[in-house]
This record gives structure tokens, C-alpha cells and sequence, in this order.
């Protein structure tokens, strides 16, 4: 199969790579470019730890391919931080103990993110089903919903 | 070594505090590498074939034409990986799951695997590989399975355990019984008697992380496995004998792991991994993709229970009895026995028998689960403590206080208890707030307890001191979940210095001695033992070299809050040392500061919990919710109180969605149905409430700081107290697991049809 070229942006970079047809975003972020904080927990959609934000919007990346990202803005958990200082919600999550294992953590903070980006004061109920598709196994989302809630109380102090 | 385990009651500073864990930042940007995020030059990727029958002979693997396609370096079947197991029987189990021999044994069984220069070349090539199957006749379900009509899935067991041996072969591999007094003379004492058989589904451990791997092998017989695993030294163990190569030149590097909950305390893609790499000569990334995770990996035990409890009016029971069915999926297993000897555990019996009967079925091979086996028995015997102290008109948890197991009870399954903190658990229930608070409508409220024994094992730690005063922590036990946390605090209170001056790492298999695996909530408990011996170690090492340096007796020389201190008064001009001074000068006074420490971690002290849950049932279909839940729970010593809250909370969301939800579903040809999160659907976030938690100190006589393992028991309450507050919330008694909207609708109308 002939590759497809794509040039898109990731993280605020321009990024250039080529692509099969038939492989998904998330391949070409963990496989191509190195960029592993993405994770395939099911590659059905059903799990979300391949969560990222694609134009704004929160997408499953195994669901979107490779290709479909030409000439958009991909946003990945590498993108969160900005050198030495964490995001409010990457800060939360670790002063809350939101994360056990921290494989579904990456999905957790890009869907937090996109979350608040839309619903700056959510209710706990509104956290819950914004964050519903996104599996953890470990914490039984008690700690993932108390940082979310910090991190919204700091973020819309700011 | 004259290290002295014993619980010593102390003021802690470092201990019980809840700093943010050291592998913490790697994981919130995204830098962390677990076992799917590494790659070597080279490499290729591995995929399996797994057979789509339930039972079937394997009459001819035809791998000529998948070959021949080109990028594919490397095929392999069972002639690849011959058994070198010699005689011994749980790795040829072992080695038979990683790679169908003579017969498929169930939907998802490996049958062959190839290596190929992209995941495509790959997936091509498994169709291209042709399998003459002769299919049989097969069996899932446990019940089935023990009777003599079943088709046979191994015709050389025997049902070991029996009185006289049997002559014909059997699904049944064993028979195990505990127990003490004499349950016939016990039921004849009792007022009432509750009898009830309960079932529950196979579930599995669900953790995000599919299993991965990356292996190479050299021609020079030496490999590397970079591996997701709860336990390397052991893996190492398994792929050394199973590949034949010499297991100090097979070095497994754990990454970090995506959750395990025990299903990755088994080899499973492995050893066909190293196998392929050996046949390609190149690096090999194995990754499973979720179905097989489901069909190949993992899942529990199916259970079919028959519990029998007896007691007088005042509350006092007289006997009780369990007769115990666990399947183990293909391979013998010793699931039912664990089961048998969880089962009555909270309670103080004089007459108690449980028999556990392990049955073979065609479904994955049972690999544990959080507290394997114990969730089952506790649901069983749970509900049946629950009717019976109706039918004593007894508040439930009065009951359950009236026979508690106490510090001197012998237990159900023979040893004589410690202290332990059944009772305490069940009274702090009682006061807890949580069992004052009102109900609405279609809402009902249930408790259980549960108990767990906790394994310690071997461990091994080394504790380095750098010329900076620094502290680096090597341990051999796998983090799955704060422990390096954990085990930093546990340092940095021996030495007396902050936690910050510590940094734990996971040491692979050729830089320490041999740990056994994270697992039995073993990983707190023994390491910190460990980790307190190593460092006791090296303090004696600190104050002789701060007696080189004053140029004094080293019995005069005491450690203290992180420094040497000369102790009397003819030292009155000598300032303290610090444990950075005299590491700034160990160059001078004998070279590197360490501790070491070896040993088997005994007495990991056993683990009770009360759970209390309010449920709300939606009388038209069947659908519950758990709207409030709260864990109690006995820690020892929790040494990182949050994350021993993270367990409790996990803990629960796990035992939350077996109750309610997850079942494996196998259709009539023997195959898995739902082998994906869509269809086997774990519990998100919305369908859960804030988990409370209680955590009780209990101190454990056999650690030092009286730790306990915590991991585990939260699993174990959660399905009878969800069935428990069923029968209150919507007056049915539900016996089989999961309580599912159609399961919970059909007994509400039956109840309805009952009552009209
Ligand atoms: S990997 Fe994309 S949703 Fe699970
Ligand atoms: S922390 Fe392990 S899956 Fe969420």
C-alpha cells in the first residue's frame, strides 16, 4: 500500500509524516512519533485511554485515522504540561492520588481538560457522565472526581 | 542476621504521612513506559493464532504458505516450544496454555504465532496458516462439567482427595475439606437453619493494560524480556525452564503496569514472544490485543455454592457447612480450595465443614483475582448469615458481632487467630454514620464482611547510600500501586531522614535477588520488612563510620533522627553526625554505605473488612444503582494512608461491577460472546457514588511497624452486601451473580406472581 503524506499539528507543533491508509491516529502517534502517553486499552472506543483532542473536539484516536488528521490541531497528554510546570489538573491528579496504575491517566487528563474547556464549574454528577468514557480499573473514580473538582475550583480562581 | 520482625510500638514521621509518589510526574505527562511503550531497533511484531473452537483436536498446522509471504520472519507452533517441563505438571499446564499441543481446550487457546515486519504482514499471515481441527464435544459450565454424562476434557485426571481412588477419569481434579468440630451434632442444636446454593459468573480482572511484551534473544543463549508483570523474578523463572535457557542469563525488566489485580502473575504470550524472537533472531514486540486479553488471559472462577448455617435463638451459631464448586477452566487448580477455606473465616464456629470440589471446563485457564476465590464464598456465606439473622429476627450486624472470630478463635480453616480486626470492623460499622442515614424509596441498605489471609514471602532489597547523603531503594517487588511511595516513607522513617532524600526503584532480574511475585497483597508488607532490615543494616554500617571519624567505640555511638550522636558525657564537644556527613566522607572510612537484606516476610497478618452499601432498585427494570457505599477496613498500619484508601475504593468498584454487571457469556458452541468493554461492561464513572472509607490500625504482631496487606479484602464484601441490601431494597434474595436488570426483573415478577 502507498503511504499517505499528512501534515498536521501536534501539541502546537508542525508535524509531517507518512501514513498507511489504514492506520489509526493512535499508531501513528505511539508508533510513528513517539508519542506513547497515548494508550491502547481496546482499540474499539469502548475504554478511552487513547483519548486526545482533535480540533477542539475529544476523540478516541484508535477510532480516527491516521490520515484524517491533515491539516488539523491534535492535542496529547505530552502537550498538557509547559516545561517544569504541570497543568492544574495534572498537579490535582497527583496531589489526590487519582491515579493507581496510571494507564487510563492520559485519557482521564486530555477528557478532564476538554471537559472544563467547556464546563468550567461542573457538578460532581456533571464530572461523572463528562468523564464516563473513560475506564479505570484501580480507583473506582472516587480520587479521579475529587481532583477534577480541585483542579476547577484553582482554574476558575485563575 | 539477627533482624527482629516484631511489632514495636513507635511515634512515626515519615510513616503515615501522604507525600505524592516519586513515579508520579512521569505519569500525568504521559513518560511513563509500560509494557506496550517499548521498543528495541530491529523489531518485529508478534501476533498469535488462537483456536475458535471450545474443544478440539489439533490434527495439522499447515504454516508453508504464511511462510512464504514476504516480511514474515518467523513461524512457530508447539514443535517450537517443546516440553521440557520433565515432569513437572503445573508448567506443562503452563506451557500447554501458551501453546495448544494435541487439543484446543477453549475459544481463544494459542495454536500458533508469527513474527513479521509490520502488524499487517502479520495479521495477513495468521490467515494464511491453515488448522485441520477435529472438533469435540465440550463443556463451560461448572455444574455440568462434574457430572458423569460431561464430555471429558482431560482424560487422565483423576479426582485426587477421595477416600479410595476413583477408576474412571473425571472433570473433578480434587476434592479438599476444612473445617473442625462436628457439623451433624451442631445442626441438631439449632433453632433455625438457613439453606440456600448460590452461583456466580466468571469474571475477569479488567485491567486497561492489555499485556505486552518485548523480547530478544541472542544466538549466544542470553535474552532480554522488557515485560508488563506483577512479577519478573518468576516470569524469568517460567520462560527459563520453558525455553530451556539458563534463568541468570534471561534478564526481565518489569515496566510499568497497567493494572494486574493478579490476572499478570502467569505467563501467557511470553514464552511464545522469546520463542519467536529465537527462531527470527530478532527483537519481537508481542502486544494482545483486547479480545484476547478476554479469551486468553485472565478470567476467574465460576462458582455453584451450597451453604448451610445453623443457630439457636439467642444468636449463637451451632454449624455451619459449604460445599464449594469452582471451575478452573481447563487445568487443575486449587481456586476451590482457597474458597473453602476463606468461606466461614469472620466467625467463631465449634462445628464448621467446607468442601471444595476444583472442576475442569473449556474456558480460559482461571488465573487469580484480587483475593482469588474469596468473593464467591463470602457472597454464599454472607447472604446466608443475612437471612438467617432475619429469620432470628437479629439486626445483621448484631449477629455478626455475636459470632465473630476473636484474637484466640480457631479459625475455620485450622490456625489459631492473632488479633484481628473482624469485631472491630463490624463495631465500627454500627456507630458508623452510614447505617443512620435515611432511605428513600426502592431504596434498601446491605452489609457483608469479608476476610483475606495475605501472603508474605521471599524478598530481597538493597539499600544504597550516595556520597550526597542520597538514598536510592532497589526492591524486587512490582509497584502496581504506590508502593514505591510506600516503601520511600518506610526508609526514610528507619533512617530518620525525609522521604524527599529517598528514591525507590524497581530492580530487574540481574541487579537483585530473587522476590517473589506483587501478589496476596504482599508487595507493602514484605518489602517494607525488607526495606526496615536493609536499613538497619546500614545504620549499623553509618555508626561505625562515624566512630572511625571520631575515632571511638562504635557502642558508643547511637543513631538517632538521621544522625550518629556519641552518647555520654565524655563526648559532651562531639557534634552529632549526619547521615550526609558521613556519607560525604565514606571514601575515607571504608568505601560505599549499603544495606542488604534477604529474607522470607512470615506472619503477613490477616485482613478483615465491613462493607455497608445503600442501593436503589428500579422496580420496572430490574436496573440498581449503589448510591452510597462505605469500606472499613483494618490496614495494621496504613503507611500511605491515601493510597490504602485508593485500594479500599478499588477494591470495592471492582466487587460493585461483579455484583451488578460482568459476566463472561458463552453461546452453545462454546464460545466467549462478549470479549470486549462494550459488551462486558465494567462499572464507569457515573454509574458509582464517592466510595467512603475507614481505615483501622490494628497493629500486626509479626511487622515492625505492624503493617498489614490492604490490596486485597476490599474485593471480597462488596457481592453479598450489594445482595443484602437487594433483598431489603427490593424484597427479593438473589442467588446468582451478577444481579443484572433481567436476573433482578425476573425475580421481582416471580416474587409479584408469588405473592398474587
Ligand atoms: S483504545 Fe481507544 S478507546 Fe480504548
Ligand atoms: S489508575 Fe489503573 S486504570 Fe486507572
Amino acid at each position: 500500500m502507498a503511504g499517505v503524506a499528512v501534515s498536521t499539528t501536534i501539541n502546537g507543533d508542525h508535524v509531517e509524516y507518512l501514513c498507511q491508509p489504514d492506520e489509526t491516529l493512535l499508531d501513528v502517534l505511539r508508533d510513528r512519533l513517539g508519542l506513547t502517553g497515548a494508550k491502547e486499552g481496546c482499540g474499539t472506543g469502548d475504554c478511552g485511554a487513547c483519548s486526545i483532542i482533535l480540533d477542539n473536539r475529544l476523540v478516541c484516536s484508535c477510532l480516527v485515522l491516521g490520515a484524517e488528521a491533515e491539516g488539523r490541531i491534535v492535542e496529547t497528554v505530552e502537550g498538557m504540561a509547559h516545561g517544569e510546570k504541570l497543568h492544574t489538573l495534572q498537579q490535582k491528579f497527583l496531589e489526590h492520588a487519582a491515579l493507581q496504575c496510571g494507564i487510563c491517566t492520559p485519557g482521564f487528563l486530555i477528557a478532564a481538560k476538554d471537559l472544563l474547556a467547556k464546563n468550567p464549574d461542573p457538578s460532581e454528577e456533571e464530572i461523572r457522565f463528562g468523564l464516563a468514557g473513560n475506564l479505570c480499573r484501580c480507583t473506582g473514580y472516587d480520587k479521579i472526581v475529587r481532583a477534577v473538582q480541585d483542579a476547577a475550583n484553582v482554574m476558575k480562581g485563575a | 542476621m539477627n533482624f527482629d520482625p516484631r511489632f514495636s510500638g513507635r511515634k512515626f514521621a515519615s510513616v503515615g504521612t501522604r507525600p505524592i509518589r516519586p513515579d508520579g510526574i512521569d505519569k500525568v505527562t504521559g513518560r511513563a513506559r509500560y509494557g506496550a511503550d517499548f521498543n528495541m531497533a530491529g523489531q518485529l511484531v508478534g501476533r498469535i493464532l488462537r483456536s475458535p473452537h471450545a474443544h478440539a483436536k489439533i490434527l495439522k498446522i499447515d504454516t508453508s504458505k504464511a511462510e512464504k509471504l514476504a516480511g514474515v520472519k518467523a513461524v512457530i507452533t508447539a514443535a517450537d516450544l517443546p516440553d521440557l517441563t520433565d515432569g513437572d505438571a503445573a508448567m506443562y499446564d503452563v506451557l500447554d496454555n501458551c501453546m495448544a499441543r494435541s487439543k484446543a481446550l477453549y475459544d481463544g487457546h494459542a495454536v500458533a504465532a508469527v513474527a513479521a515486519v509490520d502488524a499487517s504482514t502479520a495479521r495477513q499471515a495468521l490467515k494464511l496458516i491453515q488448522v485441520a481441527y477435529e472438533l469435540l464435544p465440550h463443556v463451560t459450565d461448572v455444574d455440568e462439567a462434574m457430572k458423569h454424562t460431561a464430555p471429558l476434557i482431560n482424560d487422565t485426571i483423576f479426582t485426587e482427595g477421595l477416600e479410595e481412588k476413583p477408576v474412571k477419569p473425571s472433570n473433578v481434579t480434587k476434592r479438599s475439606q476444612f473445617g473442625h468440630g462436628d457439623v451433624h451434632q451442631g445442626f441438631g442444636h439449632a433453632d433455625f437453619i438457613v439453606e440456600r446454593s448460590f452461583k456466580t459468573e466468571q469474571t475477569h480482572q479488567g485491567y486497561i493494560e492489555p499485556h505486552a511484551c518485548v523480547a530478544n534473544v541472542s544466538s549466544d543463549g542470553t535474552a532480554d524480556l522488557w515485560v508488563c508483570t506483577q512479577g519478573h523474578f518468576v516470569y524469568r523463572q517460567h520462560c527459563a525452564q520453558l525455553l530451556g535457557l539458563e534463568a541468570s542469563k534471561l534478564r526481565v525488566t518489569s515496566s510499568e503496569i497497567g493494572g494486574g489485580f493478579g490476572g499478570k502473575t502467569h505467563v501467557w504470550a511470553e514464552p511464545v514472544a522469546l520463542a519467536l524472537s529465537r527462531k527470527a533472531g530478532r527483537p519481537v514486540k508481542l502486544v494482545m490485543t483486547r479480545d484476547e486479553v478476554f479469551r486468553a488471559s485472565g478470567p476467574t472462577s465460576a462458582t455453584s455454592i451450597d451453604v448451610k448455617i445453623g443457630a439457636r435463638k439467642d444468636g449463637t451459631i451451632t454449624a455451619a457447612e459449604a460445599t464449594l464448586r469452582y471451575s478452573s477452566g481447563p487445568y487443575a487448580g486449587t481456586w476451590a480450595e482457597i474458597g473453602a477455606m476463606t468461606a466461614f473465616a469472620c466467625y467463631k464456629l465449634d462445628n464448621v465443614k467446607t468442601v471444595g470440589y476444583e472442576v475442569l471446563v473449556n474456558r480460559p485457564k482461571t488465573a487469580a483475582y484480587r483475593a482469588p476465590s474469596a468473593p464467591m464464598a463470602a457472597f454464599a456465606v454472607e447472604s446466608a448469615v443475612d437471612e438467617l439473622a432475619k429469620e432470628l429476627g437479629m439486626d445483621p450486624v448484631e449477629f455478626r458481632i455475636k459470632n465473630a472470630a476473636q484474637e484466640g478463635t480457631r479459625s475455620s480453616y485450622g490456625p489459631v487467630y492473632g488479633p484481628i480486626g473482624i469485631g472491630p470492623t463490624l463495631e465500627a460499622a454500627k456507630t458508623h454514620p452510614h447505617m443512620k442515614a435515611p432511605l428513600g424509596k426502592n431504596q434498601g441498605r446491605g452489609m457483608a464482611c469479608g476476610f483475606w489471609f495475605n501472603f508474605g514471602g521471599q524478598t530481597c532489597t538493597d539499600l544504597n547510600i550516595g556520597m550526597d547523603g542520597s538514598v536510592s531503594l532497589a526492591v524486587g517487588t512490582v509497584d502496581v500501586g504506590g508502593s514505591r511511595a510506600s516503601l520511600s516513607l518506610v526508609a526514610a522513617e528507619e533512617l530518620g531522614i525525609a522521604y524527599e532524600q529517598v528514591k525507590a526503584v524497581v530492580a530487574d532480574t540481574s541487579s537483585l535477588g530473587y522476590n517473589d511475585m506483587t501478589d496476596g497483597s504482599r508487595g507493602t508488607f514484605s518489602s517494607s520488612m525488607a526495606t526496615i532490615s536493609a536499613a538497619r543494616n546500614a545504620i549499623k554500617i553509618l555508626r561505625d563510620r562515624a566512630a572511625q571519624m571520631w575515632d571511638i567505640p562504635v557502642d558508643d555511638v547511637v543513631w538517632e533522627n538521621g544522625h550518629a550522636i556519641a552518647k555520654g558525657e565524655k563526648y559532651g564537644n562531639l557534634a552529632a553526625l549526619s547521615l550526609k556527613e558521613i556519607a560525604a566522607a565514606s571514601g575515607k572510612t571504608g568505601g560505599p554505605i549499603a544495606g542488604h537484606s534477604e529474607l522470607v516476610a512470615d506472619g503477613a497478618g490477616v485482613s478483615f473488612a465491613t462493607h455497608i452499601c445503600d442501593i436503589e432498585v428500579d422496580p420496572e427494570t430490574g436496573a440498581a444503582r449503589v448510591i452510597r457505599y462505605t469500606v472499613i477496613q483494618d490496614a495494621g498500619k496504613a503507611v500511605h494512608p491515601t493510597y490504602v484508601e485508593g485500594q479500599y475504593q478499588g477494591g470495592a468498584a471492582q466487587g460493585i461491577g461483579w455484583a451488578l454487571n460482568e459476566e463472561y457469556i458463552y453461546g452453545k458452541d462454546g464460545r466467549l460472546q462478549n470479549a470486549g468493554f462494550l459488551d462486558y461492561r465494567i462499572p464507569v464513572c457515573s454509574d458509582l457514588p464517592m466510595i467512603d472509607t475507614q481505615i483501622l490500625e490494628i497493629p500486626n504482631p509479626n511487622h515492625p511497624y505492624g503493617v498489614r496487606g490492604v490490596g486485597e479484602t476490599s474485593i471480597v464484601p462488596p457481592l453479598a452486601a450489594i445482595a443484602n441490601a437487594m433483598s431489603n431494597a427490593a424484597g427479593v434474595r438473589m442467588t446468582h451473580i451478577p444481579m443484572s436488570p433481567p436476573r433482578v426483573l425476573a425475580a421481582i415478577e416471580a416474587e409479584r406472581e408469588g405473592r398474587a
